[in-house]
Order: C-alpha cells, then sequence, then structure tokens
C-alpha cells in the first residue's frame, strides 16, 4: 500500500536512449549524447538530454545571462563590492527601477538606467524562450497549449514591469529586481492603494491560484489511487473507460455529485492555471489607472462589511489642528 | 516508512539551520492577545520570553536616596552655585540629588578614566560652563522640562527624565544621523534609492533604511493613502508609500509592537477604525520633529567629530530613543514623579493644542 502514497516513482525504466524524432530540414540538431540519472529516475524520467538549444535557445540564455549579470553587479556594488556582504545580504539587495522624477525618460545608468536595461534584456530572454516552446511544440506536431500557458505568465509579468508603467506614465511604478525588495513593494503597492484586498480581479486571481492547487492534489490524488487499475493511462481511459476510470468518475459523483471526466479534469487544469495571472494582471492594471482606493472602492460598491467598534472613535488630529500632516 | 523518517529529519535539519543562520526567528510559544473585535486579526503578538527580558531591562532606577522635607533647607540652587540656568528655580538639596542621579543615568562608571562630575564639569571650577558636555545637558534639561510640561499629548502624565532615553550611556542608544544609510558604493552602479539592505532601524526589511531623516528631521509629508475611490490626479508613488512604510516599521521595532497596535490594518488610513494609540503616535510625530530641530540640530556646533554623523550632523532623536522596544517608555513606569524639578518650566516652545470639541473628518 505504502507504494502508492510514495512520492518516489516505484518503476524507473531503463532502455537505450531515445534521442527523439527526425528533426525537419533547416532546424538546428540537438545538443550532446543522452545519459542516465538513477536518482532523478526516483522523481522522473531517467533519460536526461539530448536537448534542443536552437537560435531562440541560445539568443534567450545569452540575454538572460546579461540580465543577470546587471542586476547581480549592481546588488554586488550596492555592498561596495564586498563578497561576504554580498552573500550576507543578498536577499535585501536590488536593483531599483528611477525615481517617479524621470517619468518615463532614460534615466543616467545610475539612477535607474541599469533598471531598464536589465529590464529590456530580461523581457527578450523571457519572450524568446515563449517562441521557442511554441516552435518546439508546433516542431513535435503538438498544440501550443504551453506556450499559451506560459503567455499568461507573460501577460502578469509585462503588467507590473511595462504595461502598467506605461500606462502611469513613470518607470518608478515598476517592481525592483531583488528578493526582499520585491516582496516590500508588494506590500507596498497594496497599502498605497487601499488594500488589495478588495480588488475584486485580485480575489479572482487568489480563487484560481489555491484552486489550481486543490485541483492539482485532487487530480493527482484521484489518479494515484487507481493506479493499481492501470489508471494512470489517462489517454487510454478517456477513450476506453475501464474499471480505473469508472471508480473514480464514481468517487467524486459519490462525493461531490459531479465529476470531471479524463480529458475535461486536463482542461479544469489548464484554465484555472491561465486564470490566475490573467485575472491578476487586469487587477494590477486597473490599480491606480482606474481605482486609487481598493477599500473606499469596495464601500462604495457596498461589498466592504462593517465591523462593531471596540474602541472609542478617534478624530484625525490633523484635521483638527489645520496642520500640514 | 524507510524515506518518510529521513525525509521528516531532513526537513528538520534543514529548518534547523535555517533558524540559526537567518534573522528573525522566534522559538515557541507565541502568543496573540485579541484587541479589536473578532476575526479581524486586531491582535497583539509577543513572546513572553521575550516579554520578560524587555520587562527586565525596563525598570526604572529609584531614587538615589529620599529627601527629609523636614530637613530640606528652602535655599534655591541658583542661591547657593553660580552659573545655574536651568534648574536654579529648585532647591539646593533638590539640585544635589538631581546632579548625583543624572550622573548614574548618564555616565554611572565614568568616561575616559575621567571622574563621573568631570565628565560635564571642571573639577577646578563646577560652574565653568566650557565643557560641551555641560552645554549640551544644560540644553537637555530645558527639553526634558519642555516636553514634560507642554507635550502632555504624547507623554502624558507619565512624562520623561533624563533615563527615559539614556539608560547609563552618555549617548542614548537608539538614535539616527542624517546620512545614515548611504550608499556606501561609488561609481556607475552607487544607486540604491537609500533602501535595499537590512536595515537595523526599520525592523531589518529592504525598506528605506533612515526614514527618521525624512520624517522626523524634514517634515515631508508622511500620508501616502488617496482619499477618494477613484484617483483625482497624480497620487504618492510607489517609492514614497516604501518611505512611510519604512517609517512604520521603525514604530513597530521601537516600540515592539504589530501594525494592529495603531491601524485597523484593512484600511491604514481611516481614523474612524484606528485604535486611540494613534493619535498619541502621531503627535510623538510632532514631539519628535520639534526636539530635533528646535533641541538637538543646533547642539551641532558644540559636538567635537566623534559625536557627529557620516554627514557631519548632530545626532537625533527618533522612536526608539525614548521608546526603547517598549510600547510606552519603561512600560509607563511614572518614573518623573519622583524628579517634579524635571517639571516646572514654562514653555520655551508652545506645542500646538488640541482643541476640546471640534467635528469628526469623515474618513469615508
Amino acid at each position: 500500500m505504502a507504494e502508492y502514497q510514495n512520492i518516489i516513482t516505484p518503476v524507473v525504466v531503463r532502455g537505450p536512449g531515445h534521442e527523439g524524432v527526425a528533426l525537419p530540414y533547416g532546424e538546428w540538431s540537438r545538443e550532446g549524447k543522452s545519459i542516465y540519472a538513477y536518482w532523478l529516475g526516483k522523481i522522473g524520467d531517467a533519460q536526461i538530454g539530448p536537448i534542443y538549444l536552437g537560435a531562440t535557445g541560445i539568443a534567450s540564455l545569452i540575454c538572460g545571462f546579461i540580465a543577470i549579470e546587471i542586476i547581480g553587479l549592481n546588488m554586488w556594488a550596492s555592498v561596495n563590492w564586498d563578497p561576504v556582504e554580498f552573500i550576507r545580504q543578498l536577499p535585501w539587495l536590488a536593483l531599483e527601477p528611477p525615481r517617479p522624477e524621470y517619468g518615463l525618460s532614460i534615466p543616467p545608468l545610475n539612477e535607474g538606467g541599469w533598471w531598464l536595461l536589465a529590464g529590456f534584456f530580461l523581457t527578450a530572454s523571457i519572450l524568446l524562450w515563449w517562441v521557442r516552446i511554441y516552435a518546439r511544440a508546433r516542431a513535435l506536431g503538438m498544440g501550443t497549449h504551453v506556450a499559451w500557458a506560459f503567455a499568461a505568465a507573460i501577460w502578469l509579468y509585462l503588467v507590473l514591469g511595462f504595461i502598467r508603467p506605461l500606462a502611469m506614465g513613470s518607470w518608478s511604478e515598476a517592481v525592483p529586481f531583488g528578493i526582499f525588495p520585491h516582496l516590500d513593494w508588494t506590500a507596498a503597492f497594496s497599502i498605497r492603494y487601499g488594500n488589495l484586498f478588495y480588488n475584486p480581479f485580485h480575489a479572482l486571481s487568489i480563487v484560481f491560484l489555491y484552486g489550481s492547487a486543490l485541483l492539482f492534489a485532487a487530480h493527482g490524488g484521484t489518479i494515484l489511487s487507481v493506479s493499481k487499475l492501470g489508471g494512470e493511462r489517462e489517454v487510454e481511459q478517456a477513450i476506453d473507460r475501464g474499471t480505473a476510470g469508472e471508480r473514480s468518475a464514481l468517487f467524486w459523483r459519490w462525493t461531490m455529485g459531479f465529476n470531471a471526466n479524463m480529458e475535461s479534469i486536463h482542461r479544469w487544469a489548464w484554465w484555472f492555471a491561465v486564470l490566475c495571472p490573467l485575472t491578476g494582471g487586469i487587477g494590477i492594471l486597473l490599480t491606480g489607472t482606474v481605482v486609487d482606493n481598493w477599500y473606499l472602492w469596495a464601500i462604495k460598491h457596498d461589498f466592504a462589511p462593517e465591523y462593531p467598534l471596540v474602541v472609542p472613535v478617534v478624530p484625525d488630529p490633523a484635521m483638527l489642528e489645520g496642520a500640514a500632516q | 516508512m524507510k524515506i518518510i523518517i529521513p525525509s521528516i529529519i531532513g526537513a528538520g535539519a534543514i529548518l534547523t539551520v535555517a533558524m540559526m543562520t537567518t534573522v528573525g526567528w522566534d522559538r515557541p510559544p507565541i502568543d496573540a492577545v485579541q484587541r479589536g473585535y473578532r476575526g479581524l486579526g486586531i491582535e497583539h503578538v509577543y513572546n513572553p520570553r521575550v516579554v520578560d527580558v524587555a520587562l527586565q531591562a525596563n525598570v526604572p532606577p529609584a531614587p538615589p536616596y529620599e529627601i527629609d522635607p523636614e530637613f530640606e533647607l528652602d535655599e534655591k540652587a541658583s542661591e547657593f552655585y553660580e552659573n545655574v540656568e536651568v534648574l536654579g528655580d529648585i532647591t539646593t538639596d533638590r539640585f544635589n540629588r538631581l546632579m548625583l542621579a543624572v550622573t548614574e543615568w548618564v555616565v554611572p562608571g565614568g568616561v575616559s578614566g575621567e571622574q563621573n562630575c568631570n565628565y560635564c564639569h571642571n573639577p577646578d571650577d563646577l560652574a565653568d560652563d566650557s565643557k560641551y558636555t555641560y552645554q549640551v545637558s544644560r540644553r537637555m534639561f530645558q527639553m526634558t522640562r519642555h516636553i514634560n510640561a507642554n507635550w502632555e499629548t504624547h507623554v502624558a502624565e507619565t512624562g520623561v527624565t533624563c533615563y527615559t532615553c539614556h539608560r547609563g550611556n552618555a549617548v542614548p542608544e537608539n538614535i539616527y544621523f542624517d546620512g545614515d544609510g548611504a550608499s556606501p558604493s561609488r561609481g556607475l552602479m552607487n544607486y540604491t534609492a537609500g533602501q535595499n539592505i537590512a536595515g537595523e532601524q526599520v525592523g531589518l526589511t529592504s525598506l528605506p533604511t533612515n526614514p527618521m531623516a525624512a520624517f522626523m528631521g524634514q517634515e515631508e509629508e508622511i500620508r501616502v493613502i488617496p482619499l477618494t475611490a477613484l484617483p483625482e490626479g497624480p497620487g504618492a508613488s510607489i517609492q514614497r508609500t516604501e518611505w512611510t512604510y519604512g517609517l512604520m516599521m521603525h514604530f513597530s521595532q521601537s516600540l515592539g509592537v504589530n501594525c494592529t497596535y495603531c491601524h485597523n490594518t484593512r484600511s491604514f488610513y481611516a481614523w474612524d477604525q484606528s485604535p486611540p494609540q494613534r493619535t498619541s503616535a502621531w503627535h510623538g510625530i510632532r514631539l519628535v520633529q520639534e526636539i530635533n530641530s528646535e533641541y538637538l540640530e543646533p547642539l551641532q556646533p558644540l559636538y567635537p567629530s566623534n559625536r557627529l554623523g557620516p554627514a557631519g550632523g548632530a545626532p537625533k532623536a527618533n522612536c526608539g530613543t525614548c521608546h526603547n522596544g517598549a510600547y510606552k517608555p519603561l512600560f509607563g513606569a511614572n518614573m518623573a514623579q519622583d524628579w517634579p524639578s524635571l517639571d516646572s518650566t514654562p514653555a520655551v516652545v508652545q506645542a500646538p493644542e488640541m482643541p476640546a470639541e471640534s467635528e469628526a473628518p469623515v474618513a469615508n
């Protein structure tokens, strides 16, 4: 019984390396020979490689390397090139976008220019990687679902770092490149716009985020639970439903009255995952451009609840005194 | 089971190493006290071990001896001593006791091999005011009296003494300088926007490391949240917001409290949902602004260079200078009542008065 609850794949298939189907004329060749990795075989396919790099893959890696290099060197410079401090402070360090005074103009390198450059190369790298994913799927005769799912994530990335700053007229609205700094930016963003909790698209995004995790767990659990009956052969089960498919469908009908089928569960999962960044991006794009204070917006539209007061109401002292702040 | 046990041990080992090598971890228990309406997370979170340490570190010292009123001579300090500008209106007995106490509060062990009194005084002529420490402490007595007499909106009846800030140090432990947190780097990659380093005054976040310079030295606008649902002209930038956020982290760290001590976090700006502590904090900001600009900054020419900051400025006060990690300095112990002489002078600088009755602002 324990083997069905295990994170380790019980069966590691090891045969002659599969070098892939013949490539169409004009394509780059695949790099390297395939090798076998026993431990990786415990969690995935034991065969590693060959990998297809291609022109877009090479260009994407170069652009990505340049972006990471600009970010990393700026971080290192901010601790005065001290290697120990660089490691110790790494989670705190960042490459910051320009100050608001610069608007959408191009600032000097050491006042946000590096941030623009890093952003350009990072975006180029991501877009080239998208082209590569699209082209590889086409070359294999697959659909392009993975590419479009990735595009949904790119949409959120572009809204945060490019589209919304354009709409607001300032690069300073964008996110810094850094581990804690981008989290502080997120909290400051929510505070500045009166609490993102009251942004309905933010709420939708969270529904799809948590929903994706729930669906992933439910699907993984269902398939593993019937794998001893052949349930992991989902493609066959979609067309010719066997006892594994029947039992898993019946399980969900018994427990919640309705069930996905062997094909539709993957459409549910794909849309839940894709809608998370799609709705999130809409929510971010509306913030500051269309809505300035989400809490007040929620009051205006009657969905911010009122709570009983348990402390005496205090007036704003600035209003009482006519003070500057 | 073969896999589960090593996995648990491995995860435990990783967490233990992470706890020991990174900052901000606290061993349980973590207790919470509800301070607002149920279900809103308006609660104070604390660790009793940390509180125990703080309680022991915040016990005010008793006066060095009691003065028996029967034997107290009715002689003013200004009559007995020369050159007593500030404390001349109290009796010589009280003056002497205060001088003894101040020495214990500020330079208990003596400094640089000098005798304690000699930190400020010329031993050959106690009335000689040529030492910078003498002049600074004279101004500090004025400041203490001013705060106790005019800032009841913040210090209430509890008041402050020298010990509130000094705690046995010649220079209080929690201070700031203009220019703290400036990028150490030169050249083409020196832009940090005043942030993105573990900020010791802002709760070890990567927020702007010296928000006090903007809000307690200068008086820049703290409020960043718009009062209308829809945009009406350009508002505060997110970077601006991070400065305010940094200031708020400084509050939180200096007082040992959460955001919800002063705010309902669903709506940080709204006064109609804020606990009354927020009003005290509002006055506290103005108090610090005033003592920095009226008392501390003007002392700059007196200081030797080792007392000045990286940009050559005088040491300045922030919330932590008095609070030292407690929501009320010394956890509200009324130490000033033992020292009425520190609370007996009319205002030098008038603080704003709060009218008793006024219409409450409509926040939404």
